[in-house]
């Protein structure tokens, strides 16, 4: 690749949701703004080898697609007033203050409350991320036509409903934060544990959600939380490698190479947990996650896990998210420390019949207090329902062991 | 600023509110009023009370009842004014808590 075609990668990574939040204040119209900003790229990729890369490519950009819109209202001038009130983006409710950044209000406008998650999951990956409509669709295994509308249905409730293009009221803003996070959360979720047949991890989609929630830390620098989803996102990015054998099975993580840990990315996360350890601020919900798995990046070996205090966090997320799934992951843990016993009680009865998270965890558990009959009916429950295919390998074998074993 | 149609939903057709509903309602709509989000607002009949009325080839042809059978209902609306979504779900929220029911908040087109 030339100097100039490395240069449009960088700042296509680094500037795209600058451009593109800086254009929609200005215009007014978040499609304007994304059509605009994309040509004004192409024509970097025309101009910049030739002419060479500007000093401030950002800058170069932002003019050269608002040139472009300001051009395209000229066109359409004979309606231009109209048109002009039915394209206005409404301003905040509130100042920025501080705060100040468009690419802020531009997340906050892809993940409004209003729209369906996955409309926000996609605007957010299109918007802010830079991402083209094939990769999203092919990332959440959709067809590329179905994408685009779901983009173009969300862009258009935007306008209909008038959804705000800026930061929520004050006391939204927890609530609105939260919203944020949740969206790269799921991103995550998607590129880490992919549903259907595809790849076990997606890195590319990870790799997304992390650079998404450093910006976020970065424009909200004094929430916790954000910080604490970063840290959790780390560090479980770190144990990617070692996640999936070269058979493409899961590998569970008390059986996982630790040698094949991404040291730093343990480091980053290590130090963000810390960090907030030390704000004395009581834990959010990803704090906490974050805090259990500074625990088990902690242990070189994984018969070093310091199981109590695992135990004591997820106590403590319990009180924050009573959910039957936090409960499940608790006693995943509890088993490791007062044995499988007292674990299965805990498990049985939660209401997690269709979750194969259950009925996998039930089967490990039965199978290491060799109740081997009930263990192969709980690992056929898991397997007969949907999830990752690399769990579903992991999960075969687990039960062909069992076979063997009462052979 | 925008209109929005509040509508309130329920799943007892022609249901009415409670006197403490009714008293929480009278003091949302003061405050929408007291605050410039006032136009308009009103409970519906029964379902079974409307006629749908077909003209478009001519002769009007009137029918008994409603044009959809479901099973929740529009019992009443409110229409609003805010700058935008934020204001109108904040108002929206005030009106579902006093009614004590859900509401379905739609934009007006202003066009």
């Amino acid at each position: 690749m030339t100097g100039a075609g490395e240069a449009i990668t960088r700042v296509h990574r680094e500037e795209w949701a600058r451009v593109v939040a800086a254009l929609a204040r200005r215009l007014g119209d978040l499609d304007v703004a994304e059509e605009v900003a994309a040509e004004a790229f192409a024509i970097a990729v025309e101009r910049w080898p030739v002419d060479g890369v500007p000093p401030n490519p950002g800058a170069w950009l932002t003019t050269t697609a608002y040139r472009r819109a300001v051009d395209r209202l000229r066109r359409e001038a004979k309606r231009e007033d109209k048109h002009r009130e039915a394209m206005m983006l409404f301003s905040a409710p509130e100042p920025l203050g501080a705060i100040d950044d468009d690419r802020l209000r531009l997340i906050f406008t892809c993940c409004h409350p209003a729209l369906a998650m996955e409309a926000r999951i996609a605007l957010t990956l299109r918007m802010v991320g830079g991402l083209g409509v094939p990769e999203i669709a092919r990332a959440f295994l959709v067809e590329e036509a179905a994408m685009s509308r779901r983009i173009t249905r969300a862009k258009a409730k935007i306008k209909d409903a008038r959804i705000p293009y800026g930061v929520p009221y004050r006391e939204d803003l927890p609530a609105r934060v939260a919203g944020v996070l949740a969206v790269l959360y799921l991103i995550f979720n998607e590129g880490y544990l992919t549903s259907g047949d595809g790849a076990a991890v997606r890195g590319d989609l990870t790799a997304e959600a992390i650079r998404l929630t450093r910006l976020v830390g970065v424009l909200l620098p004094g929430d916790g939380e954000v910080a604490g989803l970063l840290a959790l996102m780390v560090l479980t990015e770190a144990r990617r490698a070692a996640r999936v054998s070269a058979g493409g099975e899961l590998v569970p993580l008390m059986e996982q190479d630790r040698d094949a840990w991404d040291r730093s990315l343990i480091a980053e996360g290590h130090a963000l947990v810390r960090a907030r350890l030390a704000s004395g601020q009581a834990p959010g919900r990803y704090q906490i996650l974050a805090a259990i798995n500074a625990v088990h990046t902690d242990a070189g070996d994984s018969r070093d896990t310091d199981w109590s205090q695992v135990v004591a966090l997820y106590d403590q997320l319990v009180r924050v998210d009573p959910s039957p799934i936090v409960r499940l992951n608790r006693a995943i843990a509890v088993a490791e420390l007062d044995g499988p016993q007292v674990a299965l009680a805990e498990v049985d009865g939660l209401p997690l019949d269709g979750y194969r998270a259950f009925h996998a965890t039930r089967a490990d558990l039965l199978r290491r207090l060799g109740r081997d009959d009930e263990a192969r009916a709980a690992y056929d429950r898991a397997i007969a329902l949907p999830g990752n295919a690399a769990e579903t390998a992991h999960l075969i074998r687990a039960a062909r062991g069992l076979v063997r074993r009462s052979r | 600023m925008a209109q929005y149609v509040m509508s309130v939903l329920d799943d007892v057709a022609g249901g009415r509110a409670t006197p403490e509903e009714a008293a929480a309602i009278d003091v949302f709509n003061e405050e929408l009023q007291a605050k410039g989000h006032w136009v308009f607002a009103g409970g519906l009949a029964a379902p079974s009370a409307a006629t749908v009325v077909d003209a478009r080839d001519g002769e009007p042809v009137f029918t008994d009842g409603p044009y959809l059978e479901s099973k929740e209902h529009i019992i009443g609306f409110w229409i609003i004014e805010a700058p935008h979504l934020d204001a109108a779900l904040r108002l929206a929220a005030g009106g579902s808590k006093s009614c004590n029911r859900r509401i379905e908040l739609r934009p007006v087109l202003s066009e």
